[in-house]
C-alpha cells in the first residue's frame, strides 16, 4: 500500500478554507509534543500560552494592539504578494515610517500644532513608501531582485535608527540611554479604552481592511494585480503593465508598514528606540499567507499571530518557557499551511500494490 | 607586513561562511530549487554547532552536527516544495523565519556565552616564504575545507556525469523525467546538500568567526549568499571572488575603526548590505546574461504527473 | 493462437487502459507491431496517441492491460528500462536540454559513463551512416528545430534499436525535409527495426506506413493497410464521419490596408530567440494573409512585435489603420482595433485558474465591463455567457475555470472573445494547434466570417493544409525574414515548402548569406 498525490481537475474550494485550520491544528500538536518534551505539563502550558493572555479586558486590548500592525502590514503586503512581488522588507519600511514620524514629532516647529499627529501619519506613510520605492525602482529599472534588496534595506534601516538614537536624536535628559526624547501628548494616538494601551491607530487598520477589500476584490487595478501574479505572459498579452504592478505592490506594502511604524512610536512606545518593532514586518508575511492574501482572512490570522506573541511572553513569565517559542510556532504554522495547501490542488489516493501483469483468467 | 597578513587573513576568514552557504545554494539552484531559507539554516547550524562544541570541545563534531542540522532544515523545505508542491519562494521565507525561531528557542541559555578561543593552527610550510607562510599558518582549517569544497563542487558540476544529470534536471525537469531521471530525488539530494553547507557556514560563524552565540548572529549573511549566487551567475569561481569581496568589505569597518576614521560605526556596518544591493543591480541589469546562465527551471515546481 | 507464438510480434499491447482525473486517455487498446514494420498510430488530437506511446516508453504506468515484447510479458518500469530493451522515442516536444551540447545530451541517455569525446565519435558514425549531419559540440539552443529532431533520432540510433517511436515528427519539418526523414525511417526499418509512427496527417501515413491502427476517443476503431485506403476512408475511421471543410468564398482583395509592416528589424532580447530582419507585409480589409514556416524562425518575435507585447524603437515600422503604433503597448493597440490570439492558450491567452468570466475581462474590458475603475460583474458574466452561446463552447458556464475546458472549447472561447470585440485587425497564431477536427473547422469558419465582415486577418501557422484552406494570400517566414506574399490560387504546397527553407526567388538571385547556406545544408 502506498499514498500517491493526484492532481485535482479543479481546485478544491473547501480545502482552501480548511487548510489554515489543518495547519493550526498541526501547530498545536507540535506545541503539545514540544511542551511535553521540555517537561512542562501541556495543558498548563496551553493555558499559559493561549488563555491567560486574553483573560481580561487589558489582555484583549493588548491582543488588538499587537494585531493592528500585523494586520495593517499584511494587507499592504498582500497586494504585492498577489502579483508575485515579494516585498519582505516591511520591517525596514516600518522603521523608516517610525523615523519619519519621529522627525516630525521631535521638530519644535510642529510642537503645538493641532495637526501634529496628522503630519506624523503622512510623514510615516511617505517614509515607508520611500524605503519601498528603492527596491521598486531597482526592480523595474535594473531587474534587481526585490526580495534581496528590500531585505538588505531592512538591515540598513535598523542601523539608521540605531545611529539616530545613539547620536543626533539622543534624549539630552536621558542619562545617555540610547533613546529619543519622549513625544508630546499631541504626537500620540488617543487611548480608546481607559487603563489599556489600545489606541486610535486600530481604527486606521479597520479602515485599511475595508479599503483593501474593495481594491483587491472589486477594482480593475486589483484584477490586473491578480493577473500579473498568476501569469506574467497573460498580463503582457493583455497589456497590463508589469512595472506599474511592481510599483503598486511595493508602495502599498511600504505605505502600510510606514503607517504601522507611526502606530508604534505614536502609540505604545511614545519615542524612538534602537528597536522599533519586535519583528512585526516579518511576522506580517506569515499573517498575509495564513490569511490567504484575503483581507478578512488576514484579520483572523493577525489576531492569531498576536495571540502567539502574547502567549510567548506569558509562558516565559509563568512557566519559564523561552519567549522564542512564539517565533517557533509562527514559523511552523506557515510551514504547515504551505504543506497543507497541497490538498487544494491534489488529492491523496491510497493505492494497494497490485501487480499490473497479473495473469488474466481468460487467457 | 603583519598588517598585510592580518588584513588578508581576516578577509579570507570573513568570506568563508559565505562560501559554504553560497556554494551549497548554487548546487541546489543548479537542480532548479530556489531555497530562500539559507539564513534560517545558517542560524540553526550556528547554534547546534555552538552547543556541541561547548559540551564536547570537539570542533569537527560541532561542524558535522551543524551540517546534519542544516540538512534537516532543508529536508523540511524539500518535503514542502518537492513532495507537497508548495511555492518555493513562500516556503523559503517560512524556512528563514522558522530557523530564526528555532535557533533563538534552543539558544536561549547560551546568549552571550563565549567559547575559549582555541588556536587552530593552519598549514605550516616546510620553507619560509614571506607573506605566504605566515598567512597560511594563520588560517583556520575550515578555510582550507572551503577551498576543497570549491574544487569539489566545480569538478562535480562540470566534470562528472552526476553533475551533468543535475544540471539537466535544473535545465528541463520535464525532459529529464521523459528520458528517465528521478527528478524529485535528485532535487532532494541537491537541496539537502545546500542545507548541510549552510549549516556548516553557520557553524563557522559561531565557532570560529565570533566565537559566541547571539540571536540572529548570522545578520543577513544567508541572504547575501543568495545574492552572491546571482552575482556569480551560477559559477563557483565567481562565488569565491564575490565571497572574498564581501569579506573585504566586512572587515573594512574594523580596520577603519582601529585606524581612527571618524565615521559612525553604524554607517560602516551598512556597507556589506549596500554593497549587496549595488552588486545585484550591476549584475541583474544584463537580463540576457542572467537568462543565459540561470537554471531554466529555477523556482518552478515539477510534478511528474504519475 | 499457435501461429502467433511461432512468429511473435516485436511489440504487442493487450487491453491497455489509462485514465486521468478528468479524462480517459486509453480504453482497452490493442496493438501489434511486427519486426521491420513501419506502423502508424492514427488519430486526431486528444484521441490518446501520446499517452499510449508514453506507456510503451515507460514514462507513464498503465492502469490495466499488458505489454508483450517479443512475445514475452513485460513491465516497462522506466525510460531507462525501455532503452535497455531497445526502445527509443523521439518526442513531439523534444526532450533535449537547451544549454547543454549535443554530445552531453546524447551522453545523458547512454548507459555507463562514456567520455564526451567517445560520444562525439559515435555520433559522427551514426550521422554518416544515416545522412543526419550535426555538430556534436554545438549547444542545442543554437540548432534549428530540424537539427534538434536529428539529435533526438541519433540519440535513439546509438543504442541497439529495435523499436523507434516517432511522435508527430513532421509538424516541425518542411515537406521536403519530411520526405528526407521518411527515407531515413525506411532505411532504419529496412535494417529490421520497427517504427511506430504517430500522426494525424493522412497523406503522410499513406506514403510511409505499412499498417495503421486508428484511435478515436481513447479506443481502437480499426486497423488498415494505408496504401489500400483512401484519405477519406481513413478519415472516417479517425473521426467517425467525413472530413468537414470550410466554406471559403473568394476575397474581394480591394479593401484598405489595415495592418502594414514597413521594414521591421528587431534584435531579439532573448538569447535563444531569432532576430527579425526587414519584415514587410500588408493585410487589407476583407482578406486573410497567412504566414507559413517552421516554428522558431522568428514567428514568436514578429507576433510579439505586432501585438505590442514587445515595443519597437522604430516608430514607422508598424501601422494599424494608418496610425504608427510601433511604440505603443498591447492595450493601446487593442484600443485601435488590433486583437491578437496567441498560440499558448493556457497561461497567455487565458489564465488557467480563473473563470471564463474573469478571462473575458482580460482583453474585452473595454466592452463596458469597467466603470470608474470598478468591475461590473453583471456585464462581465453576460459577455462570457454570450460568447459561450454564440461560439458553441462546451463548459459548465461562465464560472467554469479555463483549465477545465478541452483545448478545442477553450480556443473557441478565446476566438469568440476576440471576435466579439469587432476587431479591425485580427492577428492569430496557430489557431487550431492541438484542437479536435470539429472545433478546428468551426474556428476556421469564424475567421473566414470575420474576414467577410471586413476585418483584416493575419494567420501564422505551421499547418500548410490549414493555410491553404482559409487564406487568400500566403507568405513564408524563415531565419527571421519574410517572403513576399503569393495568392493561394497561384502557388502550391510544394513551392511554399521550398520557400520554408529560406529559398524564395528574390533571395536566390542575390548573394545568399553564410548562415543561410549552412542551414540549407543542414536541413
Amino acid at each position: 500500500m502506498q499514498l500517491r498525490l493526484e492532481p485535482r481537475a479543479l481546485q478544491s474550494r473547501a480545502m482552501r478554507y480548511a487548510s489554515p485550520l489543518i495547519a493550526a491544528a498541526l501547530t498545536l500538536v507540535m506545541g503539545f509534543i514540544l511542551f511535553a518534551a521540555l517537561g512542562k505539563n501541556p495543558p498548563a502550558a496551553f493555558y499559559a500560552f493561549f488563555i491567560a493572555p486574553i483573560n481580561s479586558v487589558g489582555g484583549l486590548a493588548e491582543l488588538f494592539l499587537k494585531a493592528s500592525p500585523l494586520v495593517l502590514i499584511a494587507l499592504g503586503l498582500a497586494v504585492g504578494f498577489r502579483s508575485n512581488i515579494w516585498n519582505i522588507g516591511a520591517e525596514g519600511q516600518l522603521t523608516l515610517g517610525a523615523i519619519a514620524a519621529g522627525w516630525v514629532a521631535l521638530d519644535p516647529a510642529f510642537a503645538d500644532s493641532p495637526l501634529l499627529l496628522a503630519a506624523m501619519i503622512v510623514a510615516g506613510i511617505l517614509g515607508g513608501m520611500a524605503w519601498a520605492a528603492i527596491p521598486a525602482f531597482l526592480r523595474t529599472r535594473f531587474n534587481a531582485n526585490e526580495i534581496l534588496v528590500s531585505l538588505m534595506l531592512t538591515y540598513v534601516a535598523q542601523l539608521l535608527v540605531n545611529w539616530l538614537v545613539f547620536g543626533p536624536w539622543r534624549d539630552p535628559q536621558g542619562f545617555n540611554t540610547p533613546q529619543s526624547a519622549l513625544f508630546a501628548d499631541g504626537a500620540l494616538f488617543p487611548i480608546l479604552i481607559a487603563n489599556t494601551r489600545l489606541n486610535a491607530s486600530v481604527l486606521l487598520t479597520l479602515a485599511a481592511v475595508v479599503v483593501s477589500w474593495v481594491f483587491l476584490e472589486k477594482s480593475f487595478l486589483g484584477y490586473k494585480t491578480r493577473v500579473v501574479g498568476l501569469s506574467s505572459a497573460a498580463a503582457r498579452y493583455a497589456g497590463f503593465s508589469e512595472k506599474r504592478t511592481v510599483w503598486v505592490g511595493m508602495l502599498a506594502g511600504g505605505a502600510a508598514a510606514g503607517l504601522a511604524g507611526v502606530g508604534e512610536v505614536a502609540g505604545p512606545l511614545g519615542q524612538l528606540l534602537p528597536t522599533i518593532s519586535p519583528g512585526y514586518g516579518f511576522t506580517a508575511i506569515i499573517v498575509a499567507f495564513v490569511g490567504r492574501l484575503d483581507p478578512v482572512g488576514i484579520v483572523f490570522a493577525g489576531l492569531l499571530m498576536s495571540l502567539l506573541y502574547l502567549g510567548g511572553d506569558s509562558a516565559q513569565i509563568s512557566m519559564g518557557l523561552p519567549a522564542a517559542a512564539a517565533a517557533l510556532f509562527q514559523g511552523a504554522l506557515l510551514f504547515f499551511l504551505l504543506g497543507a495547501d497541497v490538498l487544494v490542488n491534489f488529492r491523496v489516493r491510497v493505492i494497494r500494490a497490485v501487480p499490473l501483469d497479473q495473469p488474466r483468467a481468460a487467457l | 607586513m603583519d598588517m598585510v597578513v592580518s588584513v588578508i587573513a581576516a578577509t579570507l576568514g570573513a568570506g568563508t561562511p559565505l562560501i559554504f552557504a553560497a556554494l551549497g545554494e548554487l548546487v541546489a539552484e543548479k537542480s532548479g530549487v530556489l531555497n530562500l531559507g539559507v539564513e534560517g539554516m545558517m542560524l540553526v547550524g550556528a547554534i547546534v554547532a555552538f552547543i556541541t562544541m561547548r559540551s564536547t570541545g570537539d570542533l569537527w563534531l560541532g561542524v558535522a552536527v551543524a551540517g546534519v542540522a542544516g540538512a534537516l532544515m532543508a529536508l523540511l523545505f524539500a518535503f514542502a516544495t518537492l513532495t507537497l508542491q508548495a511555492n518555493q519562494v513562500a516556503a523559503g521565507l517560512a524556512l528563514a523565519i522558522f530557523g530564526a525561531g528555532v535557533s533563538a528557542f534552543i539558544g536561549k541559555g547560551f546568549v552571550g556565552v563565549t567559547l575559549e578561543n582555541r588556536a587552530d593552527a593552519g598549514l605550516s610550510l616546510p620553507i619560509d616564504i614571506p607573506l605566504l607562510s605566515p598567512l597560511l599558518h594563520s588560517l583556520h582549517p575550515l578555510v582550507y575545507v572551503s577551498w576543497l569544497l570549491f574544487a569539489g563542487v566545480s569538478w562535480f558540476l562540470f566534470r562528472s556525469r552526476a553533475g551533468l544529470v543535475l544540471r539537466a534536471v535544473g535545465e528541463s525537469p520535464a525532459s529529464a523525467h521523459a528520458v528517465g531521471y528521478p527528478v524529485i530525488r535528485i532535487r532532494y539530494l541537491a537541496t539537502l546538500f545546500g542545507g548541510a553547507m549552510a549549516g556548516i557556514g553557520g557553524a563557522y560563524l559561531s565557532l570560529v568567526y565570533a566565537p559566541l552565540w547571539l540571536e540572529g548572529m548570522v545578520a543577513g549573511r544567508g541572504w547575501i549568499a543568495l545574492a552572491l549566487v546571482v552575482f556569480a551567475t551560477w559559477r563557483p569561481a565567481r562565488v569565491m571572488l564575490g565571497a572574498y569581496l564581501f569579506g573585504g568589505i566586512t572587515i573594512v569597518q574594523y580596520f577603519a575603526q582601529s585606524a581612527g576614521v571618524a565615521f559612525a560605526t553604524q554607517f560602516m556596518s551598512m556597507l556589506p548590505y549596500l554593497a549587496t544591493i549595488v552588486v545585484l543591480v550591476v549584475i541583474s541589469r544584463d537580463v540576457a546574461m542572467i537568462r543565459l546562465n540561470a537554471p531554466v527551471s529555477l523556482g518552478k515546481p515539477f510534478h511528474p504527473g504519475v | 493462437m499457435a501461429a502467433r507464438n511461432d512468429n511473435p510480434a516485436r511489440l504487442e499491447l493487450r487491453g491497455i487502459c489509462k485514465s486521468y482525473p478528468a479524462v480517459v486517455a486509453n480504453d482497452g487498446i490493442d496493438l501489434r507491431v511486427m519486426p521491420g514494420e513501419i506502423h502508424a498510430v492514427l488519430g486526431e488530437n486528444g484521441a490518446g496517441k501520446s499517452t499510449l506511446m508514453k506507456i510503451i516508453y515507460g514514462v507513464v504506468k498503465p492502469d490495466a492491460g499488458e505489454i508483450l515484447w517479443h512475445g514475452a510479458r513485460i513491465d516497462v518500469a522506466s525510460p531507462a528500462h525501455a532503452r535497455e530493451l531497445g526502445i527509443g522515442m523521439v518526442f513531439q516536444h523534444f526532450s533535449l536540454f537547451e544549454t547543454l551540447t549535443v554530445a552531453e545530451n546524447v551522453a545523458l541517455v547512454l548507459p555507463g559513463n562514456p567520455g564526451l569525446d567517445d560520444v562525439a565519435a559515435r555520433i559522427g558514425g551514426v550521422s554518416e551512416r544515416y545522412g543526419l549531419t550535426v555538430d556534436p559540440r554545438a549547444l542545442v539552443h543554437s540548432l534549428s528545430i530540424g537539427e534538434r529532431q536529428r539529435v533526438e533520432i541519433i540519440r535513439c540510433l546509438l543504442q541497439d534499436l529495435q523499436l523507434l517511436i516517432m511522435d508527430e515528427p513532421t509538424s516541425v519539418l518542411t515537406p521536403q525535409a519530411a520526405t528526407r526523414l521518411f527515407e531515413t525511417l525506411r532505411q532504419v526499418a529496412g535494417e529490421g527495426c520497427s517504427v511506430l509512427y504517430i500522426s494525424h496527417k493522412l497523406d503522410e501515413i499513406k506514403a510511409l506506413c505499412h499498417r495503421a491502427t486508428v484511435l478515436r476517443a481513447a479506443k481502437v476503431t480499426g486497423t488498415c493497410e494505408p496504401q489500400r485506403e483512401t484519405a477519406a476512408s481513413m478519415a472516417r475511421l479517425m473521426i467517425g464521419r467525413d472530413l468537414p471543410k470550410c466554406n471559403h468564398p473568394e476575397a474581394a482583395g480591394d479593401g484598405e490596408e489595415r495592418l502594414v509592416v514597413n521594414g521591421l528589424s528587431l534584435v531579439c532580447d532573448d538569447p535563444f530567440g531569432t532576430d527579425l530582419a526587414d519584415i514587410r507585409l500588408a493585410v487589407r480589409s476583407g482578406e486573410i494573409l497567412g504566414i507559413a514556416g517552421i516554428s522558431g524562425n522568428g514567428q514568436q518575435e514578429l507576433l510579439a512585435a505586432l501585438s505590442g507585447e514587445r515595443s519597437t524603437p522604430d516608430d514607422d515600422a508598424i501601422h494599424v489603420c494608418g496610425i504608427a503604433v510601433a511604440r505603443l503597448g498591447a492595450a493601446a493597440r487593442r484600443r485601435l482595433g488590433l486583437c491578437f490570439i496567441p498560440e499558448e492558450r493556457l497561461g497567455r491567452a487565458a489564465i488557467p485558474s480563473m473563470s471564463l468570466a474573469d478571462n473575458a475581462l482580460l482583453t474585452a474590458h473595454a466592452q463596458r465591463m469597467v466603470a470608474l475603475g470598478m468591475l461590473r460583474s453583471d456585464a462581465i458574466t453576460d459577455f462570457a455567457r454570450r460568447c459561450i452561446d454564440d461560439f458553441d463552447v462546451k463548459c459548465a458556464g461562465p464560472h467554469a475555470e479555463a483549465k477545465s475546458l478541452s483545448g478545442g472549447n477553450l480556443q473557441k472561447f478565446i476566438v469568440g472573445r476576440e471576435v466579439m470585440q469587432h476587431p479591425k485587425v485580427l492577428v492569430v497564431s496557430q489557431p487550431t494547434w492541438g484542437v479536435d477536427v470539429g472545433a478546428a473547422v468551426s474556428i476556421r469558419q469564424s475567421l473566414i466570417e470575420l474576414r467577410n465582415a471586413g476585418a483584416a486577418v493575419l494567420v501564422v501557422s505551421e499547418d500548410l493544409e490549414e493555410l491553404f484552406e482559409i487564406c487568400d494570400r500566403i507568405a513564408v517566414m524563415a531565419n527571421g525574414r519574410l517572403s513576399h506574399a503569393k495568392r493561394v490560387t497561384e502557388t502550391d504546397v510544394e513551392e511554399i515548402g521550398v520557400w520554408m527553407s529560406g529559398l524564395w526567388p528574390d533571395q536566390v538571385a542575390g548573394p545568399v548569406s553564410a548562415p543561410l547556406v549552412e542551414s540549407l545544408h543542414a536541413t
